[in-house]
C-alpha cells in the first residue's frame, strides 16, 4: 500500500525521506485531536492516510461541493440548500457533534480535515477554481455553523481567539441610539445585545446594506451578526490560505503520484449543470433519426428552434450543429443513428460533401475521432443551459443559443406562439422573465405550463418528490422529464405499478 | 446551398475545435481563456501606445470599446472643434520658454500653443507626483500607475507609465493630450504587461477610492439648468453631495486624506487617498458604495428613495444636513413643484389619498403657487384630514427631501478598482476651465463660474510684475504663482504634504526636514 505524508506541499521528498528514515526517526507529529465539530483548517494534516483514503475522501467532498455550487446556481436559499443538503452530508461527510457520543468522531472530523486540505492542492492552481473552491467551503461551513450546537459553537468561536472588541457598557449606553437604529430598532433594551467593535473592511456585507453602526473606521456588530462575521473570517483566511497554497503548487513534482489524482479532481469540479449524465436511459423510448421529429415535441425552446431551423433550411451552421448533434447525444440517439439524421436532414448536398465536410464532425462530437483523451471521454458532454446562454452568443443566420435570452421579445413570442404556447398569462410571464433577465425562470415557465396536467398528477400521486421537480438548468434534463411526464400511462404493463421512477 | 456558405462552415469548423478543445481539460482552459480575453480587451482598448512615434489614430466615434472600459468620466463634451489630423512632433525642448506667452482672446483652451505652455508653466507636476508617489524618491507607487492620454484629435492612448514625474512631463509636452486620466497602480510595469509570460501577473492593486457626481443625474429635479449648462443655483447639488459623502467618508469610515475636484463643468469628483482606501478590493469599494447609495432607480422607477425606519445614522445625519438646503436650494431656488404636472409628481410621493385630493384642489386652483407654500400647505392641510397617518407622511416628507437633496453618485466609478479618473489640474476641453481642487472649509464659497481657464492663466502670467526689490530676494517665483491658481496649487501642496505625513512617518519625517529647508 502506498503511504503518504501529507504535512508538507512537497509530497514527493517527503516521500522519499518515509523510506529511508522513517524506522529512525520518531515521528515528530502526533495526531491532532479535533476537540470542536467545526474547523477554520488552520493547520495542515499531519498524519498518514493511504492513497486510497486521500483519492476517497476528496472525492466524497468534491460531491458534497458541487451540490453546494448546483444550489446556488438554482437559487436555493440557505433553508432549502440546508434540507437538501442534509441527506448528502449525512453520507459523505458527517460531523457529530462532541455531545453525540458518537465513536466514530475522531474519524469524521479527520475526514473533513484532509478532504478539505487535499481539495485545497487540488484548486489552488488557478484564480477561477479558487474562487469556487472558496465560495462553496464558504457556504459549507455556513450550513455547519448554523446546525451546531449553541454551546459547541461558542466554544468554537471563542477557541479562534478572533480579536473582535467587546463594546463596554458605558460606550454602549452612550451610543445607544445609534446602536439601535442601525440595526432596524433592535434590541429595545440596549442591554439586551451585546457588540463587538471590528475594523469594518471584516463586515463588508454588513456594511453595503447598512446593518451596523460604523464609527471611525470600526463596526459596531451586534451579536446576532456574528455569523456574518465568522463566515467572513473563515472565507477571508481561506482566501490567503489558497494564495499561498497556489505559490507553492510549482514545487509539486510533475511525476508524483499525487500530481494526477490532483489534475483530475480538479477536472471533475466542472460546473455542476455541466455534467449531465448522458447514459441515462429511458427505457422503451425509440430514440431514432426517424422519431426525432416526434420526440422534439419534449425539446426545450433551444432545441425546438433548432429542429425547426434545420427542417426549413435544411442545414444548420456550426455551432447550431455542435449543440444540437450534443443534445441529442444526450437524449441517448447513437453516432449511427445521429449519421443518418444528419445526412438526411442535410437533403441538399451530395453524400460526397456529407462525408467531407460534416462527417468528422459529428463522429468528433461523440469521441469516434480525435485525440486519445477526446476518445476516451466520449467526446465532448452535451451543453448546459448556463454554457448556451454564456458562450458564442449567436451571430447572424446562426440558430443555437437561447431563445430567451438571444432573441427579440417578439421574436420569441412568435416562436412560442408557433410551438403552441399561446396562453397570455404564461407569455405574459415570459416578458417578464426575460425582462429581469430570468431565462431558467421563462424556459422552466414554459415546461410547466406544457405539462401542467402530468405534473399535477405526479404530485398528487407523490411519485415525483421535489427533488426530480426542482428547476431544469439543462435541456437534456428539460427532455428527459418531459418525455417521462408525456409517458407517465405507457410503461403501466410492464411493472403494474404505472410509476415512473427517475434516476438520480 | 452556396459554396460560399460552405467555405464559411468549414471555416467554423476548424474554429470550432480549437475553440472547444479536449474535453478532458476543456474546463480549465476554457475558463484561463476568458481570463486571458478580457485581459486582451482590456489591454486592445485604445491605442498601443509603447511606441509612440508610429501613433495610429483612431476617432472616437469608432471605437466603441473604449467607452464601455475606459473612459466613463461623464462630464466630458467636447465642445471645441475637433483637430482631425494633428501632427505630433517631438518637442525641441521642453524646458520653459523664456518668452512672454501671447495668448490672444481668440486663442482656445484647445489650441495646442495653448495646452504647450499650460503644461510647460502652470501644471504642479511635482505635487501630482509626489500626491501619487507617496514619497519623495520615486516608488512603483508612481512608476506602475496607469495614465491614459486623450490626444488633441480624440486618439485614446492607455497603459502609460513613468518612472519619474519628470518623464511623464515630457511626454506630455510632445503629445500634447488635451487632458489625461489615473488609473490604478498595477502589480507589474503597465508597459511590460504583453511580455508576461501569464497574463495573470499583470493586476490592479491600487487606486484611490473614487466618487463622481455630475449634475446630469439631477436633470429630473433641477429646473434652472439643463444639460451641460450650469449656474450657482443648481451647483448647489453638489455642494450638498460633497457635505453628505465628505462626512460619511471621514466619520464613519474613518479616513483623513479626500479631495475633491472640480470636473471642470458641472461635477466633482472625490480622490480617497489614504492607503487602506487605496488597497482595497472590488468588494469593500462595493461595501462603501452601497452604504452611501439612498437614490435608487431610474426616471422610470417610481419612488427613488427606500430606506427603513428608524434611519440609520447616516441616514439620518445626511437629512439633518439637508433640510436647510432643502428650504432655500430646492423650494425655493428650484421651485420644482410650479406646474400641475409637476406637483402630481409630488403627491406621488405622499402617502394619504384625501390628504392629497385636498392639496391638488387647492394647488389647481392657485396656479403658480410656489414650491415653499406648496410644501407648508402639507402640514397644514394635514390638521383637518381625518384619519390621516401622521407618522407615514412624515416619513414620506423625509423621503421627499432626501429624493430632492442626497447625492447621487455614479456609484459605477466608486466601485471598481479598475477605474480610470481625470486627473486634477488639467483642463476641461470643453469650457477652458482648470479641474481645481476644492477646499472643503470653504465650500460654500466655490465657485465653479469663477474657476479660471487656462487663457486667462496665461494672461495673468504676462500681466504679472515683481514685487519691490528687496522683498524676495534670491527666490525664483513659479509661474503659477503669478496668478489665479496659486491657492489651488497651495491647497493640492497642503494636502500632499499631509498625505506623505501619514503614509510613512518614520521615512517622511525625515524628508519633511529636507523639503521644510528646502522650500517651505
Ligand atoms: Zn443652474
Amino acid at each position: 500500500m502506498i503511504r503518504q505524508e501529507f504535512s508538507r506541499i512537497d509530497p514527493k521528498r517527503r516521500t522519499t525521506l518515509h523510506h529511508s528514515k522513517k524506522q529512525f526517526a520518531t515521528p515528530t507529529y502526533k495526531e491532532l485531536e479535533y476537540k470542536h465539530r467545526l474547523n477554520f483548517y488552520a493547520t495542515p494534516p499531519t498524519a498518514d492516510i493511504t492513497l486510497e483514503q486521500f483519492e476517497q475522501w476528496a472525492i466524497d467532498r468534491l460531491r458534497v461541493l458541487a451540490e453546494l455550487e448546483a444550489c446556488s446556481f438554482r437559487n436555493k436559499t440557505p433553508a432549502e440548500t440546508a434540507a437538501h443538503m442534509k441527506p448528502l452530508l449525512d453520507k459523505y461527510l458527517p460531523l457529530s457533534s462532541s455531545t453525540s457520543g458518537s465513536t466514530g468522531l475522531h474519524a469524521e472530523r479527520q475526514k473533513d480535515h484532509y478532504s478539505h486540505f487535499i481539495l485545497r492542492l487540488a484548486f489552488a492552481s488557478t484564480e477561477d477554481l479558487r474562487r469556487r473552491f472558496s465560495r462553496v467551503e464558504t457556504m459549507l461551513f455556513r450550513i455547519r455553523f448554523q446546525a451546531d450546537d449553541a454551546r459547541e459553537r461558542n466554544a468554537f468561536v471563542e477557541s479562534l481567539a478572533l480579536d473582535w472588541e467587546t463594546v463596554g457598557e458605558e460606550e454602549k449606553r452612550a451610543l445607544a441610539k445609534e446602536l439601535r437604529d442601525s440595526g432596524g430598532g433592535y434590541p429595545k433594551m440596549i442591554e439586551e445585545e451585546s457588540y463587538f467593535k471590528v475594523d469594518w473592511e471584516r463586515v463588508p456585507e454588513l456594511v453595503e446594506s447598512r446593518r451596523v453602526f460604523l464609527k471611525g473606521g470600526k463596526a459596531y456588530v451586534p451579536g446576532r451578526e456574528q455569523l456574518s462575521m465568522v463566515v467572513a473570517e473563515f472565507t477571508q483566511r481561506l482566501d490567503k490560505a489558497l494564495e499561498l497554497t497556489s505559490r507553492a503548487l510549482p514545487r509539486l513534482d510533475e511525476d508524483d503520484r499525487l500530481t494526477p489524482i490532483l489534475n483530475h479532481l480538479s477536472q471533475n469540479f466542472t460546473t455542476p449543470d455541466a455534467s449531465y449524465s448522458s447514459t441515462t436511459s429511458l427505457p422503451g423510448a425509440d430514440i431514432s433519426a426517424r422519431n426525432i421529429d416526434t420526440l422534439s415535441s419534449s425539446f426545450p425552446l433551444c432545441m425546438q428552434n433548432l429542429h425547426r431551423s434545420l427542417r426549413r433550411d435544411a442545414h444548420l451552421k456550426h455551432y447550431g450543429r455542435l449543440q444540437y448533434t450534443l443534445f441529442l447525444k444526450g437524449i441517448g440517439l447513437n453516432l449511427e443513428e445521429c449519421l443518418i439524421f444528419w445526412r438526411q436532414a442535410f437533403n441538399k448536398i451530395t453524400d460526397d460533401t456529407f462525408n467531407k465536410e460534416y462527417r468528422y464532425n459529428v463522429r468528433h462530437a461523440y469521441g469516434d475521432v480525435g485525440g486519445d483523451s477526446n476518445r476516451r471521454g466520449n467526446g465532448y458532454s452535451p451543453f448546459s443551459c448556463q454554457k448556451i446562454l454564456t458562450e458564442h452568443p449567436p451571430g447572424p443566420g446562426e440558430a443555437h443559443g437561447c431563445p430567451y435570452r438571444h432573441f427579440s421579445v417578439d421574436n420569441l413570442m412568435n416562436l412560442l406562439n408557433a410551438v403552441g404556447v399561446k396562453d397570455s398569462e404564461v407569455l405574459r410571464g415570459v416578458r417578464e422573465d426575460k425582462e429581469k433577465m430570468k431565462f431558467h425562470l421563462a424556459c422552466n415557465r414554459v415546461f410547466e405550463y406544457a405539462h401542467k396536467q402530468e405534473i399535477k398528477k405526479v404530485k398528487d400521486d407523490g411519485t415525483w418528490g421535489a427533488a426530480q421537480l426542482e428547476t431544469i438548468v439543462h435541456p437534456n434534463e428539460y427532455f428527459k422529464r418531459s418525455y417521462l411526464l408525456k409517458n407517465l400511462g405507457k410503461k403501466q404493463g410492464e411493472d403494474g405499478s404505472g410509476d415512473v421512477k427517475m434516476e438520480g | 446551398m452556396t459554396a460560399e456558405a460552405e467555405t464559411h462552415d468549414g471555416e467554423d469548423l476548424t474554429a470550432a475545435d480549437t475553440v472547444t478543445g479536449e474535453p478532458e481539460t476543456n474546463h480549465g482552459i476554457s475558463q484561463d481563456d476568458d481570463a486571458a480575453d478580457q485581459d486582451m480587451t482590456m489591454a486592445n482598448v485604445g491605442i498601443e501606445g509603447d511606441n509612440v512615434p508610429d501613433i495610429k489614430t483612431e476617432s472616437k466615434s469608432e471605437v466603441k470599446l473604449e467607452d464601455l472600459f475606459a473612459d466613463i468620466d461623464s462630464d466630458e463634451e467636447f465642445g471645441s472643434a475637433k483637430v482631425k489630423s494633428q501632427d505630433i512632433k517631438p518637442s525641441s525642448s521642453p524646458e520653459a520658454p523664456s518668452s512672454p506667452v501671447h495668448v490672444g482672446p481668440s486663442s482656445r483652451a484647445s489650441d495646442p500653443e495653448v495646452m504647450r505652455s499650460f503644461y510647460q508653466r502652470l501644471f504642479p507636476w511635482r505635487y501630482l507626483f509626489q500626491w501619487l508617489n507617496h514619497s519623495p524618491t520615486p516608488t512603483t507607487d508612481f512608476g506602475h500607475r496607469e495614465f491614459a492620454f486623450t490626444l488633441q484629435n480624440d486618439a485614446y492612448l492607455r497603459y502609460q507609465s513613468f518612472p519619474t514625474s519628470d518623464l511623464l512631463r515630457k511626454d506630455i509636452l510632445r503629445l500634447m493630450p488635451s487632458r489625461f486620466e489615473i488609473g490604478p497602480v498595477y502589480s507589474t510595469n503597465p508597459r511590460d504587461r504583453k511580455t508576461l509570460r501569464k497574463s495573470s501577473a499583470f493586476k490592479p492593486i491600487a487606486k484611490e477610492l473614487c466618487f463622481d457626481i455630475d449634475l446630469t443625474d439631477y436633470d429630473d429635479i433641477r429646473t434652472c439648468c439643463d444639460k451641460a449648462n450650469i449656474c450657482n443655483k443648481c451647483w448647489q447639488f453638489i455642494t450638498m453631495a460633497i457635505k453628505v459623502v465628505d462626512v460619511a467618508l471621514r466619520e464613519d469610515f474613518g479616513f483623513k486624506h479626500i479631495m475633491w475636484v472640480y470636473s471642470g463643468r458641472r461635477g466633482a469628483h472625490a480622490w480617497v487617498c489614504d492607503k487602506k482606501a487605496r488597497h482595497m478590493d472590488d468588494q469593500k469599494r462595493r461595501a462603501i458604495a452601497g452604504y452611501l447609495e439612498v437614490i435608487k432607480g431610474g426616471a422610470q422607477s417610481g419612488k427613488k428613495v427606500n430606506v427603513k425606519r428608524p434611519l440609520h445614522p447616516h441616514v439620518a445625519r445626511s437629512l439633518e444636513i439637508l433640510k436647510s438646503h432643502f428650504q432655500s436650494d430646492i423650494l425655493e431656488d428650484q421651485d420644482p413643484w410650479e406646474t400641475d404636472e409637476k406637483f402630481d409628481r409630488l403627491l406621488q410621493l405622499l402617502p394619504d389619498k384625501t390628504l392629497n385630493d385636498a392639496l391638488r384642489k387647492k394647488w389647481s386652483s392657485a396656479p403658480g403657487r410656489a414650491s415653499t407654500a406648496k410644501w407648508a400647505d402639507i402640514d397644514a392641510l394635514a390638521k383637518t384630514t381625518q384619519g390621516l397617518n401622521a407618522t407615514a407622511l412624515r416619513e414620506a416628507k423625509q423621503d421627499v427631501v432626501l429624493e430632492y437633496t442626497y447625492p447621487r453618485l455614479d456609484i459605477e466609478v466608486s466601485k471598481h478598482l479598475n477605474h480610470l479618473l481625470k486627473s486634477p489640474f488639467v483642463v476641461h476641453p470643453g469650457t477652458g476651465r482648470v479641474c481645481v481642487p476644492i477646499n472643503t472649509k470653504h465650500l460654500e464659497d466655490f465657485d465653479p463660474l469663477g474657476v479660471p481657464t487656462v487663457t486667462e492663466l496665461l494672461g495673468e502670467i504676462d500681466e504679472w510684475t515683481a514685487p519691490e526689490e528687496g522683498e524676495k530676494e534670491g527666490k525664483s517665483i513659479a509661474d503659477w504663482e503669478k496668478t489665479s491658481l496659486k491657492p489651488y496649487v497651495e491647497y493640492f501642496r497642503s494636502f500632499v504634504v499631509s498625505l506623505m505625513r501619514d503614509e510613512n512617518d518614520v521615512k517622511v519625517k525625515r524628508e519633511r526636514e529636507e523639503t521644510d529647508s528646502m522650500e517651505f
